[in-house]
């Protein structure tokens, strides 16, 4: 029996080691892939020039417009699901910290809404353009990816709040604090690590979706200079690229993947430096 | 049980109230706590002394932290429960009135059965009622955290890190910090539940120490399951079961008379 028992100890041991390796190993493929394919294309032209004419047929420039088009779209998205997500989730988990049943419908409504195809949204963003009378703009972009992207704001950090023990929330009140001040001054600092991860999920998703702008942010060569001006992304730069039967060509499209995934990664790790230290700052 | 270590030598019979009303700095009359069909507090009727220490004692589950969160209208997060009755502090009856509630609760220390430091530095949590209370004078600011943190006897031991986070502190630091950061909005109540029982027996002394000398200034409500612990520190005793104040009164007579045998077996029981 307690051979029997050492046996299934280490198996499941060696089974999730394995599981946990294999999810690496496939990771770093992927990007190792990317790498391979990519990394000769990739040249400063890519990243300091836009388009010029012929480029789709292997002729010089590069997605510096498709670079400057993803920023603004998913900083904006990001920016609107911040003013409105914060707000959202500490109502979920302050005001609303009587009423379960609430908290629980709201929360979901917002699950369901995460789980819906970004595509479906690209579709509601054009209804929306068309009834505004409007052309696929850097704004109908920017709306349609904050829709996107707000209930994974919400949801994320809400997960994080909703961990946070009561007692905290009571020694908040129990000091004289009304609930907006145990919201913000407590709450918000206490789930902040929480608030930093949401902003870096929405913004990652915000900046590779390319189905929700395909419709409503259209695509230039230019980089845009108002926000009714249509915008270029970089996933409908690889997109487009990669559907081309020129194989110079396709290989940009991986190093358009390249600068995409330098980009995610470099505001992931801003995002962790400065978090550290807004909690050492701000935080002692 | 060694009733010598009892403070106070009343011979005032158990279950009788001891407290004059003029003596006393909180009534609570005729309060009753719903959840649901589930009746937590009946008909509870008492008065707790000011300037002392008034331990509640009684089983797990008999309506005692739910009796503090009435009294600092903590219940108010809880939509299940419907609260009637009445408690006077002074003489306002805080559920009855448009009661300012975050006033009321400065009005009212919690310590609670484990510390929760706020997300901020020592120095922060002391401040932060004082900030509430709309203090902006960093001088007195400065002054307040030293002279709470000196009066729970944790200075010494922070002096020189006051703006390390709070979390950093050893867990009976941080109940100290909390108790300071309680004192500093000048309560008159302190509500204390079960506030050792995550502590180790030096931080524990510590903290009963700290009790005896705060009921010069403040009024202690302690919830305790330990009985030396009442014994050491109570001036009135409130003994609860099932949600009801069965007897009342100075703890000698309680802890050695008991009049009735719920309370009797819940003595045999806790020794």
């Amino acid at each position: 029996m307690r051979r029997v028992k050492i046996i299934e100890e280490k198996f499941f041991i060696w089974l999730s080691a394995f599981m946990t390796y294999s999810l690496i190993a496939v990771l770093a493929f992927i990007i190792l892939v990317i790498f391979i394919k990519g990394f000769g294309a990739l040249n400063w032209d890519m990243v300091l020039k836009t388009p010029r004419g012929g480029y789709y047929y292997g002729g010089e420039g590069g997605v510096l417009n498709a670079i400057i088009g993803s920023l603004y779209i998913a900083v904006g998205a990001t920016l609107i699901a911040i003013i409105i997500g914060v707000p959202a989730a500490l109502y979920l988990n302050v005001q609303l910290i009587r009423y379960r049943r609430t908290q629980n419908t709201i929360r979901y409504f917002l699950d369901a809404l995460w789980g819906i195809p970004s595509i479906v949204y690209g579709a509601f963003g054009f209804s929306l353009m068309i009834f505004f009378g409007m052309n696929a703009s850097l704004l109908a972009g920017i709306i349609t990816v904050a829709l996107l992207i707000v209930p994974i704001m919400v949801r994320t950090f809400d997960e994080v709040l909703s961990t946070i023990p009561k007692g905290l929330h009571e020694a908040s009140l129990a000091l004289g604090s009304t609930r907006t001040e145990t919201a913000f001054k407590v709450l918000f600092k206490q789930g902040f690590p929480g608030f930093i991860t949401a902003v870096l999920l929405s913004f990652g998703r915000g900046i590779g979706d390319a189905a929700s702008v395909l419709f409503t942010a259209g695509y230039t060569d230019n980089i845009p200079v108002n926000l009714d001006e249509p915008a270029a992304t970089l996933p409908l730069a690889i997109f487009f690229q990669l559907g081309s039967p020129i194989p110079e060509v396709r290989d940009r499209a991986f190093a358009s993947a390249i600068i995409l995934t330098g980009i995610i990664l470099t505001i992931s790790i801003g995002a962790r430096i400065l978090s550290k230290r807004y909690s050492k700052t701000n935080l002692t | 049980m060694e009733l010598t270590e009892t403070k106070t030598n009343n011979k005032v019979p158990a279950s009788k109230h001891i407290v004059s009303e003029a003596s006393s700095i909180l009534r609570v009359k005729d309060l009753n706590v719903f959840a649901g069909a589930h009746h937590i507090l009946k008909n509870v009727e008492l008065e707790i002394p000011r300037n002392k220490i008034t331990v509640l004692i009684g089983p797990s589950g008999c309506g005692k932290t739910t009796l503090l969160k009435c009294i600092n209208k903590l219940t108010d997060l809880y939509k299940e429960l419907k609260v009637s009755g009445s408690i006077f502090i002074d003489k306002d009856d805080i559920l009855n009135t448009d009661t300012n509630i975050p006033a009321l609760r400065q009005k009212m220390g919690l310590l609670s059965q484990r510390p929760y430091p706020l997300p901020v530095s020592i120095y922060k949590n002391v401040a932060y009622g004082l900030k509430l209370k709309g203090v902006r004078d960093k001088k007195l600011i400065d002054f307040s955290v030293e002279k709470h943190l000196r009066e729970v006897g944790l200075w010494e031991e922070v002096k020189n890190r006051l703006n390390s986070p709070a979390t950093r502190l050893s867990i009976g630091q941080q109940q100290r910090l909390c108790l300071a950061r309680g004192l500093a909005v000048k309560p008159s109540i302190i509500l204390a539940d079960e506030p050792t029982s995550s502590l180790d027996p030096i931080s524990s002394k510590i903290i009963e120490n700290l009790f005896k000398d705060l009921t010069k200034h403040y009024t202690i409500i302690l919830v305790t399951h330990v009985l030396r612990q009442a014994i050491r520190l109570a001036d009135h005793v409130i003994f609860m079961n099932d949600g009801e104040i069965i007897e009342q009164g100075s703890p000698e007579i309680l802890f050695k008379s008991p009049e009735t045998e719920q309370l009797r077996a819940y003595l045999v029981d806790g020794n």
